[in-house]
């Protein structure tokens, strides 16, 4: 190879400058929210996290209620998410020929570029209506008296939320499991179809086994697009910041509180309490995308693959 | 392992590939009813004058045009200003980068990928829309950018990643330099997946809305600067479908129809580009 010459320098290192650009971004939005929220985290300190009031004319600000729906919509999410995009992925990878991988596949990548703004508008006029009308009336029948399940049945609320975000995490994690079972070696299945396994006995003794820590990677990884969700989860909520026993019942998360009263904040300690809120989304996302690559990474080592 | 009936174990077999079907049913309804819903309900209001006109008042029938440039507008210059980055630190990250250095790059790539993007939002709205003294088309492009940079990172990267590596050896084996090679040989190799990653960028920017609410802001005219505030298509639905007027909620469809058309064009370009390869 011929030494490296100064055209060669020069280029290598413009684009080493360039790339600095994802160093800075991610360093000035923590500082900007840091910056931004410091007033009230220095006001409230811990007890931000524990204040269940979240009141602005009372001037309290509490981010429990947000931390509340946040949990429980992805909870709801994820478990419908994991159910269809496990499924999903193990029909692509286990059974499909090629040519209806291609087509599922493209679906599937579809369903994950249809933008928020039309999901949303999807659970306001769609899921929301068959909630209110159908499906919370016949849960109320057979299951009114838990308290999960009593209060208004007005389609709004946790419910709607937690049905949205689990068909919009579904891609990410039927993706992000396609690639763990992609890792599975070819020896294990084959060993066990070797022995006389059905497919379904393969998947349950080779596969599943062997994929199981990238699963849980991959519904961590879905629980951070869940968390960031905004517009969807905002149009069918309900909006309001309790906590309340009931998946009926109207709440609020992180992101779409920031969206909605970002605009009508108008004391300074309201903004950066709405800051200290977009803090706490950072961390969670930052915390929990980190365990979710360790996982996966695992089972792509485990199994050969480049990292 | 325990004999059990061979026809137990069969029958098994079958209910579970049922299952699956099921899941992957199941899991594909809600496109097939949002694709079919968004047709009934916005063909009605799929008309010339949808395309055309400003945002009227309840009572006269407007439509979205002015929404439908200003996406045009910031997304096009949000292109202008992350694809140069995002495919620079793509190609730096596959042909230059220290194994050590990429493998950081790479994972705060993927952390910017999953921040959320109401929090771009609030950094675009501290930064440019407070230094701006208002909300303009650029923080709206800004914005835009910020989300799409770690998309084109991550498509440059994997479509350069598809090259084989025997390309670059037989390149720096003819004599040529290590640019020469990248410029000359890998890129030109890897044109269609290059195109492929900003197809699918401009695609996923189209429809964010989160991160205009602040920064963009909307508006019910004509465009008449970048310095101003500036509609946008998926602001525009959001304001019509949360609207207590069935007038506004059916032109919410057209619009949504209007986005998932243009949304499943591109994404279907992309797709015939690279024949799915890279595609996940």
């Amino acid at each position: 190879m011929r030494a490296k010459t100064l055209l060669d320098r020069t280029v290598s290192g413009l684009l080493f400058t360039i790339s600095g650009s994802v160093i800075l971004s991610m360093g000035a939005l923590l500082a900007e929210l840091v910056i931004a929220g410091h007033a009230s985290m220095v006001h409230f300190g811990f007890s931000f996290f524990l204040g269940h009031a979240w009141d602005p004319l009372r001037g309290a600000y509490g981010a429990l209620p947000f931390l509340f729906g946040t949990a429980v919509s992805a909870i709801i999410g994820l478990v419908i998410a994991t159910v269809l995009g496990l499924g999903t992925a193990l029909l692509l990878t286990q059974y499909a020929t090629l040519r209806i991988i291609r087509m599922i596949g493209f679906l599937v990548n579809l369903l994950a570029a249809v933008p928020s703004v039309v999901y949303g508008l999807w659970g306001i006029f769609i899921v929301v209506p068959w909630l209110r009308v159908t499906l919370e009336p016949a849960l109320y029948r057979v299951f009114g008296d838990i308290p999960l399940f009593a209060g208004a049945r007005d389609g709004v609320g946790m419910l709607a939320a937690g049905l949205v975000l689990g068909i919009m995490t579904l891609p990410t994690i039927a993706a992000v499991v396609r690639d763990v079972f992609g890792a599975v070696p070819n020896t294990l299945r084959d060993g066990a179809l070797a022995l006389g396994a059905t497919n379904q006995e393969m998947i349950r003794m080779a596969v599943l086994p062997f994929a199981r820590a990238g699963i849980f990677g991959a519904v961590m990884l879905g629980l951070v697009r869940a968390l960031g969700e905004t517009m969807a989860v905002l149009m069918v909520i309900g909006n309001q910041p309790s906590i309340t026993g009931s998946l009926f019942a109207p709440a609020y998360t992180l992101s779409s509180a920031i969206a909605s009263e970002f605009a009508e904040a108008a004391s300074p300690l309201y903004l950066s309490a709405l800051y200290e809120l977009g803090f706490i989304l950072l961390m969670l996302t930052i915390l929990i995308y980190t365990l979710a690559r360790l996982l996966v990474w695992r089972v792509r080592w485990r199994g050969g693959l480049p990292l | 392992m325990k004999y059990k009936g061979l026809r137990l174990r069969k029958w098994k077999d079958r209910a579970f590939f049922v299952l699956l079907m099921l899941a992957t049913a199941l899991a594909l309804f809600p496109l097939l009813q949002i694709l079919v819903e968004a047709t009934i309900r916005g063909v009605p209001g799929f008309k010339v004058s949808f395309f055309t006109q400003l945002p009227a008042p309840v009572g006269i029938v407007g439509g979205m045009g002015n929404a439908i440039v200003g996406s045009l507008l910031i997304v096009g210059l949000a292109s202008a200003i992350a694809t140069p980055i995002g495919v620079c630190t793509g190609i730096y990250l596959s042909e230059y980068a220290p194994v050590r250095y990429a493998r950081v790059l790479r994972f705060l790539t993927d952390i910017w990928f999953g921040v959320p993007t109401i929090l771009v939002g609030l950094l675009v709205y501290g930064t440019v829309v407070l230094s701006m003294k208002g909300f303009s088309a650029w923080a709206g492009a800004i914005s835009l950018a910020f989300i799409m940079v770690p998309t084109l990172i991550r498509t440059t990267e994997r479509m350069l990643a598809l090259i084989p590596a025997i390309v670059r050896e037989g390149a720096l084996a003819l004599g040529a330099s290590p640019t020469q090679t990248v410029f000359l040989f890998v890129l030109p190799a890897a044109t269609r997946g290059l195109i492929t990653g900003v197809v699918l960028a401009v695609a996923r920017a189209l429809g964010e809305t989160a991160p205009l609410l602040f920064t963009a802001f909307g508006n019910n005219f004509w465009q008449s600067g970048l310095s101003s505030p500036i509609a946008a298509l998926p602001l525009q639905i959001f304001l019509y479908a949360t609207s207590p007027y069935p007038v506004w909620q059916a032109q919410a469809w057209t619009g949504a129809l209007t986005l998932l058309s243009i949304v499943v064009v591109l994404h279907a370009f992309a797709h015939f580009l690279t024949r799915g390869e890279g595609l996940s």
